[in-house]
């Protein structure tokens, strides 16, 4: 007989998630994955000025700051035919990648570590054999005997403290626990390093963006005026801090993010054959080097991978109706038509219908509906979005650096490529890519600074700037890859204001309910045969479900509660 | 097992800071809070000699972009004391525990430490429809903040969701969205979206250096952080009182970093602290990277749209006459008002440095009483401007 279990609040994520799982023989046989917060930002969007959708957009995720709004910005120069100067793509491009690197390494410390580190153990690790570890593994200066000792003692009179702080009530001691003490330490010490570190590659948003988290955007290209002279603006000087940073984060990642991501990934060689979920990839593609217009300069591209067959790229026409689907058959919205229906986000319709528990509740009814998110679906199938599902595409199509990167990682843990289609795939795939962001990054710094080098200073395109210029109606969409996935915006503009917004996001794609059908969406497939050693001790669980690096806030972002039709809308 | 917190220099020093890191520390929150020399002084013995309190952090209706920020607090002993692996009891974006053991870290705090832990939240609590649409647990935003707010030492509403709704409060605020404030009495308000990091960890500081909430204006916010405009400790201010604007994104007079009034910058009629301490490190803040500001930090800026319209153009906007006319009669007559505005200004912020700490010194009894009595209103009508 299976028992039912409840993780609710699922921690070190963003936002509100909640799983249910039957566990029956040590196993998960079934679950069900519930985002239980909503806003509603939608509708507010509604009559305000397109060139200020990307800050209330913005303002969906402070995770994944940036990336609504340089979807939103997209969006709008879609809509009304703007394209931005070379340094402006330049600009956006570096902003995307700094975040990356910070969203991806925070992620694998911060956020991912503690299911595979268990800290308490680092107590009886020798310092010197950590030492003589990290030594094996990088040149990264502080991998000495006594840094280690140091971390060590940090902990041993924090657990003396009896007052554990973030680290209290956890799961130190588990079974699932596989490391050997000194790489526990090693985890310990550079956990507490990239604290330190994550605040730094953020500049470049303040840089650029005067702040972060939320930096600022601007619809037709980026704020910073070049002066290269002038004290008050883009000068040499911050041109020196970016490149200083992107140095910086080079050494960090291939230092200490993947010597120790490879070192965690050789004890858990066992989660290459676990939570491997859904058998189909997604990725819109992102990093355009000709422009936002050509998706065949991006560096990730386009295209879906589907049955999990690498030979073949499907393409991925996001603005063919008949493609992108939403249901709500187990989400609290009701269609007009029926639940069972599917429809396109832009024919989609929208009416808050909670049909759950009356809080304070126990279990949630998952026979019907029991999440705030929708269940997005490409041609009828679930897709899998995120890190993984951009290598994959990227690896399937050939793109040189990609596969060269994959096979390198391949190699280096003597796995095969299906090792890839699991929870231990999905943690490496976020690290592979870190790697080559963080060298494409210094490229984009070096084309910017030639740029103007030669005395193109353009950063702006404000010919359509005055609503005057704008057509009475125009319709628009804008793609980007947010660190967690394929990310696209919607928008209708009617007389110079917003008529529709829409967003379909990464983590509805994974976390979303069982559509009509009773298919099952990524968090939900890949729980399935996931062990679970102690019932009461959800560590297996949060292991494969961090490894989509969840986002709520994102996915349940805003809808409209009253049920308004929501135009059809053609990309231009 | 119940300890006795351990003191912020007990940690430190555990932690293998040695005593200068330690003063720096507090010569760098002495410097935030503007505190003069012999007050950086009570402030020292304070940390070195006052218990830490257990925090406990909630999320409800918000995007993390708080918790993100305050990561960011770019003093390293800041990150490593205030924030971490120490009294954070919970944090749902930090905590190695999920589900009923973290929900047990709250039952525990409550009941081992009452009166003795900080309640903070980030986010809006929706008041719509039972509260369907924010839960954690199974229960409602409300019924858990109620809950931790009861015995906390004080309370905190982090950003601009829990201080004034933010973005899903905007019109039509389809889930009656609704900041802490209107909730729970006597919460210290800390706007912004987010709000700088060094303004959370100097108001964080405070409670634990004072054993007391910071002196708050009318608003509930720290008088420290939020009684200047940005427009007033803006450095592109002597532009503005010169009449030279940028005029187009990329024009030649922001090439030059000319003022951004007439490009729909809020700094005007924003009261924070971006212009001082600036954000991540100093590094920049909005407008010293050619974004007009949008004034993410005051009541209902979603609602007092677009962002690009200049403040004049806006009906009823009659604090400064239109920039252009500005330019012409302020560069004779702004540089003498602007001068004694910043004596009157100084003035008043040193007596009420002075009485605050006066106040805080007096006070030694951490454990003692509600928030209520904690928290000083002293004036009710803001007067930076």
């Amino acid at each position: 007989m299976a028992q039912r279990i409840v993780v609710d609040p699922v921690t070190r994520i963003e936002g509100h998630l909640r799983i249910e799982a039957d566990v029956d023989g040590g196993r998960i046989t079934d679950a069900w994955s519930s985002g239980t917060m909503v806003r509603g930002l939608e509708i507010i969007l509604r009559g305000r000025d397109p060139r200020d959708a990307w800050a209330f957009c913005e303002r969906a995720c402070g995770v994944c700051t940036t990336v609504h709004a340089l979807a939103s910005v997209r969006t709008v120069e879609n809509a009304l035919g703007i394209v931005v100067p070379p340094n402006a793509e330049l600009v956006r491009n570096l902003m995307f990648c700094a975040h990356y690197l910070q969203d991806h390494v925070v992620h694998f410390y911060v956020l991912h570590a503690l299911d595979w580190v268990d800290v308490v153990s680092a107590l009886s690790a020798d310092p010197a054999q950590t030492a003589a570890i990290a030594r094996s593994l990088s040149s990264w200066p502080k991998n000495s005997e006594g840094y280690f000792k140091t971390v060590q003692e940090k902990v041993r009179s924090l657990v003396a403290s009896g007052q554990l702080g973030i680290f209290a009530n956890a799961y130190w001691g588990h079974p699932a626990y596989k490391l050997p003490p000194e790489v526990n330490l090693l985890g310990v010490a550079h956990y507490l390093d990239i604290l330190e570190w994550q605040k730094e590659i953020i500049k470049v948003h303040t840089i650029f963006g005067g702040k972060n988290p939320h930096p600022h955007y601007l619809v037709g290209g980026a704020y910073s005026a070049v002066g290269p002279e002038n004290a008050m603006t883009l000068n040499a000087e911050r041109l020196a801090l970016v490149g200083k940073l992107i140095d910086d984060a080079i050494q960090i990642v291939d230092q200490v993010y993947i010597p120790d991501l490879l070192a965690v990934a050789s004890y858990y060689k066992d989660w290459a054959a676990i939570g491997g979920g859904v058998s189909n990839y997604l990725s819109y593609g992102d990093l355009p080097t000709r422009g936002i217009g050509d998706p065949s300069g991006f560096k990730f591209p386009r295209g879906a991978v589907l049955d999990r067959d690498l030979s073949r790229v499907h393409d991925v026409d996001a603005a063919d109706p008949g493609q992108i689907t939403e249901s709500v058959a187990h989400s609290w919205y009701a269609y007009k038509g029926g639940d069972a229906a599917s429809l396109h986000p832009w024919e989609g319709e929208t009416d808050f219908s909670y049909t759950g528990p009356k809080p304070p509740y126990k279990n949630l009814e998952v026979e019907g509906k029991y999440s705030w998110l929708k269940t997005p679906r490409w041609k009828g199938r679930a897709m899998e979005v995120g890190p993984l599902a951009r290598l994959l595409v990227g690896y399937a199509a050939g793109q040189p650096e990609i596969k060269e990167a994959v096979d390198g990682a391949l190699a280096h843990l003597a796995v095969p490529a299906t090792a890839l289609f699991s929870t231990l795939g999905r943690t490496a795939a976020r690290g592979i890519e870190t790697q080559l962001i963080a060298r494409w990054m210094k490229g984009f710094y070096s084309d910017l600074v030639n740029n103007i080098k030669n005395g193109d200073t353009r950063m702006f395109n404000g010919e359509k700037w005055d609503p005057g210029t704008w057509p009475a109606e125009a319709k628009g969409a804008g793609f980007t890859e947010a660190p967690r996935g394929a990310l696209s915006h919607w928008i209708v503009i009617k007389d110079g204001k917003i008529a529709n917004y829409q967003l379909v996001v990464p983590t509805t794609w994974n976390g979303s309910p069982r559509d009509a059908s009773g298919q099952r969406s990524p968090y939900e497939a890949a729980l399935i045969g996931t062990p679970v050693a102690r019932a009461d001790q959800p560590l297996e669980i949060l292991r494969t479900i961090h490894s989509f690096d969840p986002c709520i806030a994102c996915a349940v972002h805003l809808y409209d509660p009253h049920g308004r039709r929501l135009h059809q809308v053609r990309v231009v | 097992m119940v300890k006795e917190p351990l003191s912020l220099w007990q940690i430190a020093r555990s932690r293998g800071y040695s005593r200068r890191d330690f003063l720096k520390f507090c010569g760098y929150l002495s410097a935030a809070l503007g505190l003069e020399a012999g007050q950086a002084r009570a402030l020292t013995k304070a940390l070195e000699t006052k218990p830490r309190p257990p925090v406990l952090w909630f999320h409800f209706q918000e995007c993390t972009c708080c918790s993100e920020s305050f990561i960011k607090s770019s003093h390293p002993l800041l990150a490593d004391i205030l924030l971490d692996r120490i009294s954070l009891d919970y944090s749902l974006t930090l905590q190695a525990a999920a589900g009923e053991q973290a929900e047990a870290a709250v039952t525990e705090t409550i009941k081992n430490y009452p009166g003795q832990y900080i309640l903070m939240a980030e986010g809006s609590v929706p008041m719509k429809d039972d509260g369907v649409y924010c839960t954690i647990a199974g229960r409602t935003a409300l019924d858990g903040l109620r809950e931790a707010a009861e015995k906390a030492m004080a309370v905190i509403a982090w950003g601009s969701c829990a201080s004034n709704g933010c973005v899903q409060a905007a019109s039509p605020n389809p889930t009656g969205a609704t900041p802490i404030h209107k909730l729970l009495p006597n919460v210290v308000n800390v706007p912004g979206c987010p709000p700088i990091a060094e303004v959370m960890t100097g108001v964080v500081a405070h409670l634990l250096a004072f054993g007391r909430l910071p002196q708050l204006d009318s608003q509930g916010r720290p008088k420290a952080f939020y009684s200047t405009r940005i427009h007033d400790s803006c450095y592109r201010r002597p532009y503005y009182d010169a009449g030279l604007f940028v005029e187009s994104f990329d024009d030649d007079g922001a090439k030059k970093g000319y003022c951004l009034y007439k490009m729909g910058c809020r700094g005007p009629q924003t009261y924070n602290s971006c212009g001082i301490i600036r954000w991540n490190g100093s590094t920049s803040y909005p407008i010293q990277s050619g974004a007009p500001c949008i004034g993410c930090s005051e009541a209902g800026y979603y609602d007092a749209g677009p962002f690009y319209r200049s403040l004049p153009a806006f009906p009823g906007f009659g604090v400064e006459s239109t920039a252009d006319r500005l330019g012409i009669y302020l560069a004779a007559a702004a540089g003498g008002g602007v001068a004694l505005h910043a004596v009157a200004t100084n003035i008043r912020k040193r007596r009420l440095i002075k009485r605050e700490l006066e106040g805080s010194l007096k006070d030694k009894d951490l454990k003692a009483g509600k928030p209520k009595d904690k928290t000083e209103k002293t004036e009710k009508t803001e007067g930076g401007a």
